[in-house]
């Protein structure tokens, strides 16, 4: 509970579930859900350094911060992407979605 | 001391909460990937943030275990459920699972995890010779707008192009189309 390699362990684990359901989903929002698992193995990973390692606490929070962020950001515009998909082919399966036609 | 007293020592109710907290980040994170039908695994996403931050709160931050809710489960999650409302109806055939394709991805992830794995255990870490211990929400605050304002301003203007880009995709290319 009090070591660095606990917490990194757990953010990898994160990670590589995130990675697997990136893979193994053809849903484009399961994909989604999947990139917001990722996201949140590295902020864990940001966190962990900065509670055991940084030489300043701040360093870590405001990185976490800044993916929160891009992680809201990303998700509001892949959203859209899939609504504006959904409209156009009546699927969001990523292997109906071959047409990058607009 | 008593067992009662035992049963209510500080370090061991920590562990049992760290351990609750893992249980909710793992088993939050295998719904949301695991399941085929798109509303369990938000679910199962919301279960796994919540206990993403009390990992944080682990870590020390109040702060941003509070805005991983507020921003994660609070915004994200429900704007992903508003777009599964407005996309397919859940009540259509779920798509079949492609067991290579399933197999394949497992693979890969088990190989990310050993790489990983190794680093991890490998590298020697050292902490910095001189650590500050300030935690405070203001010294956060103050950074944020001295020494990082070039994060806070990029993320406002990140921020505002994505909303902008959201409404203009998802406005207008229907209409264009039909």
């Amino acid at each position: 509970m009090n070591s660095l390699t606990t917490y990194l362990f757990i953010a990898a684990a994160l990670f590589i579930i995130g990675v697997f359901g990136l893979l193994q989903r053809r849903s484009l929002i399961g994909m989604l859900i999947a990139i917001e698992l990722m996201l949140n193995g590295a902020s864990v990973n940001f966190m962990a350094f900065n509670r055991f390692l940084a030489p300043d606490p701040i360093i870590g929070q405001v990185y976490t911060l800044f993916i929160m962020g891009f992680a809201a950001a990303e998700t509001a515009i892949a959203l859209s992407i899939i609504i504006a998909v959904f409209r156009r082919i009546h699927s969001i399966n990523i292997e109906q979605a071959r047409d990058l036609r607009g | 001391m008593t067992p009662l007293q035992n049963l209510f020592d500080p370090q061991l109710l920590a562990q049992a909460a760290f351990a609750v907290v893992v249980i909710f980040t793992f088993t939050g994170a295998l719904i949301a990937v695991l399941p085929r039908n798109i509303l369990y695994n938000v679910l199962g996403l919301i279960l796994c943030l919540t206990g993403v931050g009390g990992i944080f709160l682990f870590l020390g931050s109040a702060f941003i275990a509070l805005m991983e809710l507020l921003i994660y489960v609070g915004a994200i999650c429900i704007s992903i459920v508003f777009a599964i409302m407005l996309s397919r109806p859940l009540h259509l055939s779920l798509p079949k699972r492609h067991l290579p394709k399933v197999w394949g991805a497992f693979g890969v992830a088990l190989l990310v995890f050993g790489v990983l794995v190794t680093i991890i255990s490998r590298t020697p870490w050292q902490p910095a010779p001189v650590r500050s211990s300030d935690w405070s929400v203001t010294t956060l605050g103050a950074y944020l707008l001295t020494r990082y304002d070039l994060v806070f301003e990029v993320m406002s203007i990140v921020l505002l192009v994505a909303i902008l880009g959201a409404i203009l995709i998802s406005g207008t290319s229907g209409r264009r189309s039909s």
